[in-house]
């Protein structure tokens, strides 16, 4: 068993597939209508044929209560690794992101969150023995 | 300053997990509960539920030393030393 594809619930795909790829620098693998909704899936270009992020419809009533509920803790629902936090954080600084926690030192890695415009965190993180 | 709230503020000092947040709030302000859990985690390997870091928040807050504010959507934590400078000033202050 491998694990092919994760998910984020996204509030619209649109405006997720443009802050996915063109700020967070991923690329679409699949993108394929599912009635009202699209199978939309990005993977990073270090790794294209890596494990897949589907850009999930959040239309399920339950979903909206859920991602309010972490945004309001400050908890991420992703975690992507970078080789350079600092440069990852002052390039997206510069691209307008909002950060809900600038990079800190915890333990093995060093983190920070920001704010994906589509009703998510997701949590940035560098490993320092890497 | 009354009795009541001076209750509160050498109540939630009167433990080493509440006073481990009020030092590392201030060190670094405006936190998440998520970064609050984290940092504890990370510096003294405490392994504390959520539940339990939300209840030491309240007290902290219902004293008046911890302020929440709002960044979007997310609840952010700092630490207000003007209550505790004003307990110390009233009551402590008397004895030393």
């Amino acid at each position: 068993m491998r694990i092919y594809v994760t998910s984020v619930p996204v509030d619209d795909q649109a405006k997720a597939e443009d802050f996915y790829t063109r700020v967070l620098g991923f690329r679409v693998k699949h993108d394929v209508p599912v009635g009202e909704d699209r199978w939309l899936t990005v993977v990073s270009p270090e790794n294209p044929d890596g494990t897949e992020l589907l850009l999930e419809p959040s239309g399920h009533p339950a979903v909206g209560p859920y991602k309010a509920a972490l945004v309001e803790d400050g908890i991420p629902i992703a975690s992507f690794q970078v080789d350079d936090l600092d440069a990852e954080h002052r390039r997206l600084v510069s691209l307008g992101v909002a950060f809900t926690q600038p990079p800190m030192d915890a333990g093995p890695v060093r983190m920070a969150v920001f704010d994906d415009t589509c009703g998510n965190l997701i949590q940035i993180i560098e490993m320092k023995d890497a | 300053m009354d009795d009541d709230a001076l209750d509160r503020i050498f109540k939630a000092l009167g433990d080493p997990t509440r006073r481990r947040i009020i030092d590392r709030l201030r060190e670094r302000p405006r936190q998440s509960l998520f970064e609050i859990c984290a940092l504890s985690f990370a510096q003294d390997g405490a392994t504390l539920s959520r539940q339990a870091i939300t209840q030491h928040l309240d007290m902290l807050e219902k004293a008046g030393l911890v302020r929440v504010e709002w960044s979007g959507r997310t609840k952010l934590h700092t630490l207000d030393a003007g209550p505790l400078r004003a307990a110390v000033g009233q009551w402590l202050q008397t004895h030393l």
